[in-house]
């Protein structure tokens, strides 16, 4: 029999009840609506992640003061100083595998114009910081190894301070500001770096040489540095290298005895990335199976209403059977209908669910990506559910005694 | 002396509920030649419509041989006995049963549809079958827009159109006034005079009056079996 009027009958049969159509595949369209938008939010925030630990870079590493190790006693990392300067110095010279290296103290502070104000985290830092984040200035240059030797009042501004400091289009390069109380000249402006992957903004930061930070922030250099030190392994190849020389170097130069802890900790920012792109993935994971449960809920509401539809449909089987339909014609006219009835799910749930990763994509600035994989899967998927869910039924039809069905009341 | 179309032989139906056992057919034996128009009559309950079931592939008898053209009917599977009542067997029914919300063309097609006859060629055949019991100007009627008298030929040009060996037709006037009811019978002995066996199930007798041949039954038994000249229905 022709496949193309077996479709036909379905259609009809399904246009029929146009409210009861609906409400069946309701069930499928949420699942693939869901699936889709899960898949692309997941995608969309791995992408995120990764774009921005690459705008980091992969060389990157970052020395923190204190152990990670659960020995208890030293409290958290950070807590006790226990780098030194002197161990920033080493660092830079002695570990081949070591493009740049600088340090990074940070403490909030307000920054203040003849206009305006602002609190914002203040880093004490060297110029070389710049260049391992590889961060450009967009106007006027970062500060110079001469300023951090002879301790000048210099300062780089985030886009964000500079926007509300001065408004969007200033070009405050050249005018001064107060940090705390003292006053600054700016001498440059970042080029704009957006959010990190845990919406922090990049930009709502001052950057000014570390000997200042030290005498200004601190009050007085020590020999202990105060923050973390960043570093840049000459390649992301050589950043494991970078990272078990440094370890060494710094365990060296502390006179920690094998099998001791640590009193540093050393990250590395790809294994960081890694970690945080694992976890988004575990989450798109935990969702999309929600979703596909939902899918196999939408499964057997259309069972149900294929179950309902032979039922009601039961006399009108009986004539087709008396006028000479074969089972298989019988069976494969509810296959179809539960097929039609499942794809037009799946397809309206394609639209929906596009339509919903792109509002969030736009909400949440992240890049939309459209999966045509994920597409194809859950059309063909929800077909699937069509067919599975559709067997039983289509079968039951079937099966039915030409004469039983015909005497149905 | 035309060949048998219907051979039953010691046929018998029994319908088990529960503890009763009920004998709807008990063993009997009929033979049907080409060409016949016969009537089954009897009371309620003595087996007519069991009969008529059997006889058109609809029901399985539990004991006893149907040859169907010769053909042993006894031992087909389901698709085989879909594709005898598609090719050799025409039904009309008491209740119609027609498909609700299709047109009156399109019941018509129905047999030619699972007979694999093509979109064009069904229209045609079902337009003249249509034609054929006066019913031209109904194509595109659906049932509910149709009279009692008016579907009941859409189902008789549903029964002919696939030009079946014979008609069956259980209690065709049951639901149709008198009037009604000889312009139906009217249309089978147009039938069968083009030589369609006919086989008409009622419970009156001048409706079996129009028939060739009278089979009265009782208690799944055949009681009488006459031939006499058919009154014409005009
Ligand atoms: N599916 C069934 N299950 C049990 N008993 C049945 C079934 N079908 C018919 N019978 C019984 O078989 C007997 C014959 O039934 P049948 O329908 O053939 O009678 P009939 O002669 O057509 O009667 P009517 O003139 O009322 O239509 C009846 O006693 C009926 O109760
Ligand atoms: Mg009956």
């Amino acid at each position: 029999m022709n496949p193309f009027l077996t479709l036909r009958v379905a259609l009809r049969a399904i246009l029929r009840n146009k409210m009861r159509a609906f409400l069946t595949t309701l069930g499928i369209i949420i699942g693939v609506a869901a699936v889709i938008a899960m898949m692309a939010i997941g995608a969309g925030a791995k992408a995120q992640v990764e774009q921005a630990f690459a705008a980091m870079g992969t060389n990157l590493l970052i020395i923190l003061p204190g152990s990670t190790s659960a020995g208890g006693v030293q409290g958290g990392f950070g807590s006790m100083p226990t780098l030194t300067w002197d161990d920033l110095a080493a660092i830079r010279a002695e570990v081949p595998t070591v493009k740049a290296a600088a340090p990074t103290m940070r403490s909030n502070m307000p920054i203040v114009s003849e206009e305006q104000n602002w609190t914002t985290g203040v880093t004490g830092t060297l110029p070389e910081y710049f260049d391992i984040r590889s961060w450009p200035i967009a106007q006027g240059a970062a500060f110079t190894q001469a300023d951090v030797d002879s301790g000048t009042k210099v300062v780089v501004l985030g886009q964000t301070v500079a926007e509300k400091l001065y408004g969007a289009s200033a070009n405050p390069v050249g005018l001064t500001v107060r940090i705390g109380t003292t006053p600054f000249q700016i001498v440059g402006i970042a080029a704009k770096k957006g959010q990190s992957s845990t919406g922090q903004d990049y930009d709502d930061a001052a950057f000014i040489p570390a000997t200042t930070y030290a005498q200004k922030v601190q009050g007085g250099l020590s020999k202990y540095l105060t923050g973390q030190i960043m570093v840049a392994a000459t390649s992301a190849d050589t950043t494991a290298r970078a990272q078990s020389d440094i370890a060494a170097l710094l365990r060296d130069r502390h006179h920690i005895a094998p099998g001791m802890d640590d009193d540093f900790s050393l990250r590395n920012l790809s294994e960081i990335a890694g970690a945080q792109a694992q976890g988004t993935e575990t989450m798109t994971t935990l969702l999309a199976s929600v979703a596909a449960v939902s899918l196999l809920v939408g499964g057997i509401g259309i069972m149900n209403i294929m179950l309902v539809s032979v039922t009601e449909r039961t006399r009108e089987i009986g004539v087709r059977m008396a006028v000479g339909a074969k089972p298989h014609y019988i069976l494969a006219q509810f296959l179809i209908e539960a097929l039609v009835l499942s794809l037009a799910g799946g397809l309206l749930g394609v639209a929906v669910g596009l339509g919903t990763a792109t509002w969030l994509a736009s909400r949440f600035k992240w890049p939309m990506l459209i999966q045509t994989d994920v597409i194809a899967i859950s059309v063909g998927f929800s077909a699937f559910v069509g067919i599975v869910f559709g067997l039983y039924p289509a079968r039951k039809a079937s099966q039915l005694d030409p004469i039983d069905a015909l005497r149905y009341e | 002396m035309t060949a048998p179309l219907i051979e039953l032989t010691d046929l018998t139906k029994l319908y088990v509920t529960g503890d009763v056992e009920l004998r709807a057919l008990d063993a009997v034996s009929l033979r049907v030649d080409e060409g016949e128009f016969v009537a089954i009559m009897g009371s309620s309950g003595s087996g007519k419509s069991t009969m008529m079931n059997v006889i058109g592939c609809l029901d399985r008898p539990t004991s006893g041989t149907y040859l169907l053209s010769g053909r042993q009917v006894s031992v087909m599977g389901k698709s085989e006995l879909a594709e005898v009542r598609n090719q050799l067997i025409g039904f009309v029914f008491q209740q119609f049963n027609l498909l609700s919300r299709t047109s009156a063309v399109e019941n018509v097609e129905l047999p030619l549809v699972y007979a694999g006859v093509s979109a064009r060629e069904r229209r045609a055949r079902a337009t003249t079958a249509l034609e054929r019991v006066g019913l031209g100007a109904r194509l595109e009627h659906r049932p509910n827009q149709l009279s009692g008298g008016q579907q009941q030929r859409v189902a008789i040009a549903r029964a002919l159109v696939n030009d079946p060996k014979m008609i069956l037709a259980d209690e065709p006037t049951g639901a149709l006034d008198s009037k009604t009811s000889i312009e139906v019978m009217a249309l089978f002995q147009e039938l069968w005079r083009a030589g369609i066996t006919v086989v008409v199930v009622t419970h009156e007798a001048d409706i079996a009056e129009y028939a060739s041949r009278v089979v009265v039954m009782r208690d799944g038994k055949i009681l009488t079996d006459e031939r006499h000249e058919p009154k014409r229905a005009v």
